[in-house]
C-alpha cells in the first residue's frame, strides 16, 4: 500500500511539471504506461533495468538494515565491473559454466573490499561512511576513466572510451531472442529471494537485524557487533559488485563510463520503496526501472527533457519515506 | 624546489581563495545546520538548485546581486522541506538529505533543459567582475589575494564572521547550539526547537545555494548539469574537520582549496607523468584523509542525528 500512495504522488508531482512543460499529463501517463510494460519489447527493457536496480536495492538493503549507510553502491558496481573486466577480456579461459560464477564471485570480492574500507574505518576510528562511501564514489569513477582513456583502452572501439569486450564464453545468454534481456534477471530474482531467506531465517540474517535495531543490546546480547558490521558490509558490496559484473557480461559487453547512469543511488531509492524487506525490493526495482524506461520513452514523444524521470524517482523517495512514518500511526477506536 | 617558490606567488593563493569561495559557503552553511542537530546530506542538490537558479536569474534578465538572493531563496526553500521531513516528522536524516539531493539535482537540470531546450553550448551570462578597490587593491599581496575577488568572495568571508559572531555571541545563537547538544534544556527554557532546527537548516541551506550560485556567477559563466561534481560532500567532509567552529571552517576551505591550486599547476607542469584523473582524485582523498585525521578529535553536537520529539523523554 505505502509504496503506491508513493508512486500515486510522485506521478501527481510530474503531471504539474508536465503541465508547465506545454504537455498534456493524461497523454503523458498513457505514453508512460505503453512505453514501460505496453509492448514485449518495452516489457523486455523494463524487466532488463530492473536486474541492476534489484541488486543495488538489496546492497542498500541489507547494509541499511544494519544501519552501516553504504551510499557507495555506485562505486561498487564499478569495481566489480573493473574486476570481471580484468578477468573476463582474456586473462582466463573457462568454460561457459565456470568462468560466469567465477567472473561474479571476483566482482562481488571487489565490490565487498571497496566497501570494507570504510567499514573499518568507521569500526576503528568512528568515522562517518556516509561520506567516505560517497566520496570513494568519485574516486572510483574517475578510476575507472583512467582506465578506458588509458591502459585498457580498446584499440578496435574507434576511439571511443571503452575497455575491451569479454570473451564470449563470460557473456551470459539471452533469455528472450530478440530482446536484451539476459539470464542475469534469473540470478537477480534468485539473490532476492536468498537474501531475504538469509536475514529472516538464519543467525547472520537475526545478528545483522539485531545490530541494526539496537546496537547496544547487541553487545549486551554477545553478539560481536564489529564482526557482524564487516560481514554486511562484504554481502551489501558484493551484491553492489555483482550488478556491476551483470550490467558488463549481460548488457553492455564492455567497461564503458556508462555502465550504470547512477543505479548505485537508485538502488537507495529502492531499498526505501521496498521498506529494507528484500521481496519487496524486486517490485520496486521493477517500479523504479518502470518509472525510467516509462519516462523516457514518453519524454521522448512529448518532447520534455528525460530527467523528469530522475524528479519521479526522486519524489517517490521523499514520499514513501512520509507515508512510512504515517502507517506508524493508527486510529484507535474505543 | 620549483613547487616551493609557487607558495610566494600571488596568483596562487588568489585562484586559491577564489577556489575556497563555494566551500566557505557550503561549509558554513551545514555548519549552521549541523550546529542545531540536523545534518543535511541535501547540500549537494541544493548547490546544484542554487547554481541554476541564480544564473537562470541573470540570464533572463535579473541583475546578479538578486539573482544571488534567488538562489538563496530557492536553498532556504529546499531547507524547509528537509526541516519539514526531518525536524518536525522525525524522518531518518540521512535518507531524507539524499532524497532532498536527488530532487534538487533531477529538478534543476529539468527546468534548465525545458527552459532552454534548444540550447547545444551552454548559453553565458555576464558574471560578477573582481573588484578593484582603490587603495586596498593596491597593497602589493594581501590585495591581489583578498581585495581583487569578487564581492561573493568578500561576502563568503563576511558571513564567516558574521556567524562565528551570532553562534558565540548571541543569545539566538547560543540558543542554536543549545538545539544541537541539549534539545530539551532548549525546550524548557520556553524555546521551541522547531522552530529553531526550522530556521537553522533553511539559513544553512540559504548559504550552500549562494557557495552553488557562486560557480555559475562569479568562477564561471555558464550553466552545467553535474557542475557542483561532489564539492557538496567535500563541505560535509570539511565540518568534521573543522569540529564544527566556523573559523577553523574557512581554515579549512582554504587549506583544501590550496590544495586543489596545488594539483592543478602540478598537473600543468607535469602533465605526462601522471595520468590527470589521479590529479582529480586529490580532492576526494584529501577529504577523506581530513576525515581520519580528525575523527579522534572530533566532538559531534551531541542530538546530531537525534530527531526531538515533544514530551517524550
Amino acid at each position: 500500500m505505502v509504496p503506491v500512495g508513493a508512486g500515486v504522488v510522485a506521478l501527481l508531482f510530474c503531471s504539474v511539471l508536465i503541465l508547465w512543460a506545454g504537455g498534456s499529463p493524461v497523454e503523458a501517463f498513457e505514453l508512460f504506461i505503453k512505453g514501460s510494460v505496453g509492448s514485449k519489447f518495452a516489457l523486455s527493457e523494463t524487466l532488463t533495468r530492473t536486474i541492476p536496480l534489484i541488486f543495488t536495492g538489496l546492497a542498500v538493503a541489507v547494509a541499511f538494515r544494519a544501519k552501516l549507510w553504504n551510499i557507495g553502491a555506485e562505486g561498487q558496481l564499478y569495481a566489480g565491473a573493473c574486476m570481471a573486466t580484468w578477468l573476463g577480456t582474456g586473462m582466463l579461459d573457462l568454460p561457459g559454466w565456470l568462468m560466469i560464477p567465477t567472473l561474479f564471485s571476483a566482482g562481488a570480492l571487489a565490490g565487498g573490499l571497496l566497501l570494507l574500507g570504510p567499514t573499518l574505518l568507521k569500526n576503528w576510528l568512528a568515522v562517518d561512511e556516509v561520506v567516505t562511501t560517497l566520496l570513494l564514489n568519485f574516486i572510483v569513477l574517475l578510476f575507472v576513466n583512467w582506465l578506458v582513456f588509458g591502459p585498457w583502452k580498446d584499440p578496435m572501439a574507434m576511439g571511443w572510451p571503452q575497455a575491451a569486450p569479454v570473451v564470449d564464453s563470460a557473456v551470459l545468454p539471452p533469455l528472450l531472442a530478440k530482446t536484451r534481456l539476459h539470464w542475469g534477471i534469473v540470478i537477480a530474482l534468485a539473490s532476492g529471494v536468498i537474501v531475504w531467506c538469509v536475514m529472516r531465517f538464519t543467525t547472520w540474517g537475526y545478528e545483522i537485524r539485531a545490530v541494526g535495531n539496537n546496537r547496544q543490546a547487541s553487545v549486551f546480547a554477545g553478539i560481536p557487533v564489529n564482526g557482524v558490521i564487516i560481514r554486511t558490509a562484504f554481502i551489501s558490496g558484493g551484491l553492489a559488485g555483482i550488478a556491476g559484473v551483470s550490467e558488463l557480461c549481460g548488457l553492455k559487453g564492455y567497461l564503458t563510463l556508462d555502465l550504470s547512469p547512477g543505479f548505485g543511488y537508485s538502488g537507495i531509492v529502492v531499498a526505501m520503496l521496498a521498506a529494507l524487506h528484500p521481496l519487496g525490493v524486486i517490485l520496486a526495482a521493477l517500479f523504479v526501472a518502470m518509472l525510467s524506461i516509462g519516462a523516457d520513452s514518453m519524454s521522448r514523444s512529448l518532447n520534455i527533457s528525460n530527467y523528469i524521470a530522475d524528479v519521479a524517482t526522486a519524489v517517490s523517495l521523499l514520499a514513501v519515506l512520509v507515508s512510512m512514518m504515517l502507517t506508524r500511526y493508527r486510529i484507535k477506536w474505543r | 624546489m620549483e613547487l616551493l617558490y609557487l607558495f610566494l606567488e600571488t596568483g596562487f593563493w588568489a585562484a586559491t581563495v577564489r577556489m575556497a569561495t563555494p566551500l566557505i559557503f557550503g561549509t558554513l552553511g551545514e555548519l549552521v545546520c549541523e550546529r542545531a542537530g540536523v545534518l543535511n546530506l541535501g547540500i549537494e542538490g541544493i548547490m546544484a538548485a542554487g547554481c541554476m537558479a541564480g544564473w537562470t536569474w541573470v540570464y533572463f534578465g535579473g541583475d546578479l546581486w538578486t539573482g544571488i538572493l534567488f538562489a538563496a531563496f530557492i536553498g532556504a526553500t529546499f531547507g524547509l522541506l528537509h526541516s519539514l521531513f526531518t525536524v518536525h516528522l522525525g524522518l531518518s536524516q540521512h535518507v531524507t538529505g539524499l532524497g532532498i539531493t536527488m530532487l534538487a539535482t533531477a529538478l534543476s537540470a529539468f527546468i534548465f533543459r525545458m527552459l532552454l531546450p534548444s540550447a547545444t553550448t551552454p548559453p553565458k551570462i555576464i558574471p560578477f567582475a573582481p573588484l578593484d578597490i582603490p587603495l586596498l587593491g593596491d597593497i602589493p599581496v594581501v590585495g591581489a589575494v583578498l581585495f581583487n575577488q569578487s564581492p561573493v568572495t568578500h561576502l563568503a568571508l563576511f558571513a564567516v564572521i558574521a556567524v562565528a559572531w551570532f553562534l558565540r555571541r548571541t543569545p539566538a545563537g547560543l540558543a542554536l547550539c543549545m538545539t544541537g547538544e541539549n534539545p530539551m534544556a532548549v525546550e524548557s527554557q520556553g524555546l521551541s526547537v522547531f522552530t529553531i532546527r526550522t530556521l537553522a537548516v533553511m539559513f544553512g541551506s540559504a548559504l550552500m545555494a549562494v557557495g552553488g550560485a557562486f560557480l555559475t556567477m562569479s568562477a564561471f559563466d555558464a550553466f552545467y548539469i553535474g557542475m557542483v561534481n561532489g564539492r557538496g560532500w567535500i563541505c560535509i567532509a570539511l565540518v568534521v574537520f573543522s569540529s564544527w567552529r566556523p573559523g577553523k571552517a574557512l581554515l579549512g576551505a582554504i587549506l583544501f582549496a590550496a590544495f586543489d591550486a596545488l594539483q592543478m599547476r602540478i598537473q600543468q607542469q607535469a602533465a605526462m607523468i601522471v595520468p590527470y584523473q589521479f590529479y582529480l582524485m586529490m580532492p576526494y582523498v584529501f577529504s577523506i584523509i581530513a576525515l581520519i585525521v580528525m575523527s579522534r578529535r572530533s566532538a559531534y553536537p551531541k542530538a546530531l542525528l537525534v530527531p526531538f520529539r515533544k514530551g517524550e523523554r
